[in-house]
């Protein structure tokens, strides 16, 4: 099928591989201050009536929510570890990446996750600080349109307000500040990439409530810097695969990426330089696959460290009922979090940070609430009619009229939730390979994910959810259920595939993010995290983004 | 690999399963013999599909709307308001979900009311609401698992029900029912979900 698109090759100093956030911000970094960018997506391009159409199908269940991106065939993966890896249902491949259905937070990293091995013997500190990402992060801020309250006792040191006046707290949160302040436990407003008023050229928020499918424009995606760095001049190439990166006879720099388009013609892009910036698991596969003579063990794996070190954020929530209203379900997301958890004094437990929930009841057959594990689900309520209470599918209703039977937040009793997420110490076991018995629909190993926690994950997860029964204790809220890491899925955030580091031997990047093997070969990626932390990391991936971009403007100079 | 553990019953009835292209023949050739639909703005009642010469992009005729609304009065609960200008506005007036999507609920708009003129004696509009969901019963089409390309069963169930429940939970009118003053889908702003329970206009 032709669109009649020319996706052929074109004079670039800079190549692109992925226009989710970090490619997308790095573009229009790098275009804005005159140099040629060309970027290369696999996925589609979509309009602002596609995602009104994403929307519908993100709320009803009879949809499936990813069939505007998932390609099965190219898409197919291998999952062999305890925790089943959900690939097509957290990434996006598409124009804007994942950041087509992020909730949009956007917390820092603390100054503690840069300094792991330092503050606690565990794992490894990051080649740079909190301190030298801190302006960037100001700048991410800006670039992303960050809404936010500077009111968090716990969170990391900021140097410059929130570009935009923050999201005041839900109803129900003050409701926890009332049980946490009994605790001795701070709140805060959760900075989100959601505008608060118009921003950038886009509207702030109206309330649709279905943030992961946001039909406003009000909540970033990457489209907005894919669209403002082809405004500067970059060339946006989607619905390219890229099968492999060439290297030059001495091994020593990439001289161009193989794409093939989708009528089959296989293209070479040449530039001065290659980023890849396709995630944490293609970023790795697209390494691995790219082997050769030189690299048999894959591009820039001298290390052997590509594909090793993954990491997600474990889970664990509380859901609890009240015999007064908790007004849930009126917006979509989450408006306010606690930090007072994170930076902690002994290496275990580690950092977790919590978030109040605005969708404690499912509505919609339960599409507006989060989709967990169904076996998570099972395990977490006693019986089925429990199992009913939380899924109700108006949807698949066998009575009609007055005896229809429709999810409602009305009681009592009235639902709340109490959510953790918490960090995962890089294993080297836990990792990205190729699984060369299944192919995708261009002849690739596909990538196969093992991933399983540790010890210290579930020490630090089961702490979190006695933090969160004290707190629904202190509400005077009945437990109803809880969702603990047993039989869990990976999350949506996948880190350390090709971490940073000074030492060549034991990582892939430096403190810049090039590849230690190879000169002009840079990755912007959370796939760079030597350590994740328990926070969101599309921030930080575009903050790391934007500070490579500098590095590599001066390269071009 | 997919990325569910789950299954998902099968429900779906003994009606014979045809591919898309005979269902759409055989929903027009239904759509011809009921004979009571038009095309077009003030097309209104004896036109049939295409043969009007009065044919335009709008994707349902009155009679179209006529017919789902009496259906949605049937299928919702009683407290739900609902007329023909609110079913046209919410069903037809959104961003049509997939290509297509529009056609296939007027398919099975067409195929609901042959139903009811073959097996209750008369067209949806002239129904009670019990005999409209008894139709709905009748058909299969409360038993089966919505299908978009299934049978005509699943189809009823895809396009018509799912897009008539879908309109509703997406809509401020519904808030009484389901205790959601400003529901997902529904742009209602960013007050609503600081203010709680007797604010304003609760």
């Amino acid at each position: 099928m032709s669109d009649g698109k020319d996706r052929s090759p074109s004079p670039a100093d800079v190549c692109i591989v992925g226009a989710g956030p970090a490619g997308a911000i790095m573009a229009y970094s790098l275009a804005r201050r005159g140099h040629d960018v060309v970027v290369l997506d696999a996925g589609e391009r979509y309009t602002q009536q596609d995602h009104h159409r994403r929307m519908e199908m993100w709320l009803r269940p009879d949809f499936e929510r990813e069939a505007f991106w998932v390609d099965e065939a190219r898409d197919r993966y291998s999952s062999t570890g305890d925790i089943f890896a959900r690939l097509n249902k957290v990434r996006v491949k598409a124009v804007g990446g994942t950041s087509l259905h992020w909730d949009g937070n956007t917390p820092r990293l603390h100054e503690k996750d840069f300094e792991m091995e330092s503050r606690y013997g565990l794992a490894t500190d990051w080649p740079i600080s909190y301190a030298d990402l801190s302006p960037y992060y100001d700048l991410a801020e800006r670039e992303m349109g960050v809404s936010g309250i500077d009111d968090n006792p716990h969170g990391p040191p900021r140097d410059s307000p929130y570009p935009l006046e923050g999201f005041a707290p839900s109803y129900s949160d003050e409701l926890f500040r009332e049980a946490c302040d009994e605790l001795g436990i701070s709140m805060a407003t959760q900075p989100k990439a959601i505008n608060s008023e118009a921003y950038d050229g886009r509207s702030g928020c109206i309330g649709y409530g279905v943030c992961n499918a946001c039909p406003s424009g009000a909540k970033y995606s990457a489209e907005v810097h894919a669209r403002k760095a082809e405004a500067e001049g970059a060339r946006i190439v989607d619905q390219v695969q890229v099968l492999a990166i060439e290297h030059d006879d001495d091994g020593d720099s990439v001289e161009s990426v193989v794409y093939v388009t989708p009528e089959g013609t296989e293209y070479r892009q040449e530039a001065d330089h290659f980023v890849v910036a396709a995630g944490g698991i293609e970023t790795p596969r697209l390494l691995l696959l790219s082997d050769s003579d030189q690299y048999p063990n894959g591009l820039a794996n001298s290390s052997g460290a590509v594909g090793r070190y993954l990491m997600d954020h474990p889970s664990v929530e509380t859901r609890a009922v009240l015999d007064d209203p908790t007004w849930q379900n009126n917006i979509g997301w989450v408006s306010s979090r606690s930090d007072e958890f994170y930076d902690h004094e002994d290496p275990v437990p580690g950092s977790f940070h919590l978030t109040f929930g605005n969708n404690a009841a499912s509505n919609s057959g339960g599409a507006q609430t989060r989709d967990p594990a169904m076996s998570q689900l099972l395990g977490a309520v006693g019986s089925v009619e429990d199992m009913a209470g939380l899924a109700t599918d108006p949807f698949s209703q066998t009575q009609l009229g007055e005896d229809l039977e429709l999810p409602t937040t009305d009681g009592p009793p009235y639902p709340v939730s109490i959510r953790g997420a918490g960090e995962m110490l890089p294993r080297a076991e836990n990792r990205v390979t190729l699984d060369r018995s299944t192919t995708d629909t261009y002849d690739r190993p596909v990538p196969s994910i093992e991933l399983s926690d540790s010890d210290h994950e579930r020490e630090t997860m089961a702490y979190c959810l006695e933090v969160q029964a004290d707190i629904m204790d202190a509400l005077g809220a009945e437990i109803t259920g809880t969702l603990t890491l047993e039989d869990r899925e990976m999350s949506s955030h996948h880190m350390g595939t090709t971490r940073m580091g000074t030492d060549p031997q034991e990582s892939v990047v430096d403190e810049y993010c090039r590849t230690h093997d190879l000169g002009n070969l840079w990755i912007a990626s959370s796939s760079v995290f030597p350590t994740g932390g328990a926070n969101n990391p599309t921030l930080t991936i575009a903050a790391l983004a934007l500070r490579t971009a500098d590095v590599i403007d001066e390269e071009l100079r | 690999m997919t990325d569910s553990k789950s299954t998902l019953t099968d429900t779906r009835d003994d009606l014979p399963s045809l591919s898309r292209r005979q269902l759409l023949a055989a929903l027009g050739g239904a759509a011809v013999a009921a004979g009571g639909y038009g095309y077009g703005v003030g097309g209104g009642a004896g036109l049939t599909p295409g043969g009007g010469g009065d044919a335009s992009d709008a994707p349902a005729s009155d009679a179209h709307i006529e017919t789902l609304t009496a259906l949605a009065e049937a299928i919702y609960p009683p407290s739900m308001p609902v007329d023909e200008s609110w079913i046209e506005n919410r069903v037809f007036g959104r961003v049509e979900p997939q290509e297509g999507h529009f056609d296939q609920l007027v398919a099975a708009v067409e195929a609901v009311d042959e139903h009811a003129r073959a097996r209750f004696g008369g067209p949806v509009t002239a129904l009670s609401p019990g005999h409209r969901r008894g139709v709905l019963h009748s058909m299969g089409a409360t038993e089966v698992h919505p299908t978009a390309d299934g049978t005509t069963a699943e189809r009823v169930r895809f396009y018509l029900l799912g897009d008539l429940l879908y309109v509703m939970l997406t809509a401020p009118e519904s808030s009484d029912l389901t205790g959601i003053a400003n529901p997902p889908g529904y742009p209602g702003g960013t007050d609503v979900y600081k203010r709680g329970p007797g604010g304003d206009g609760q």
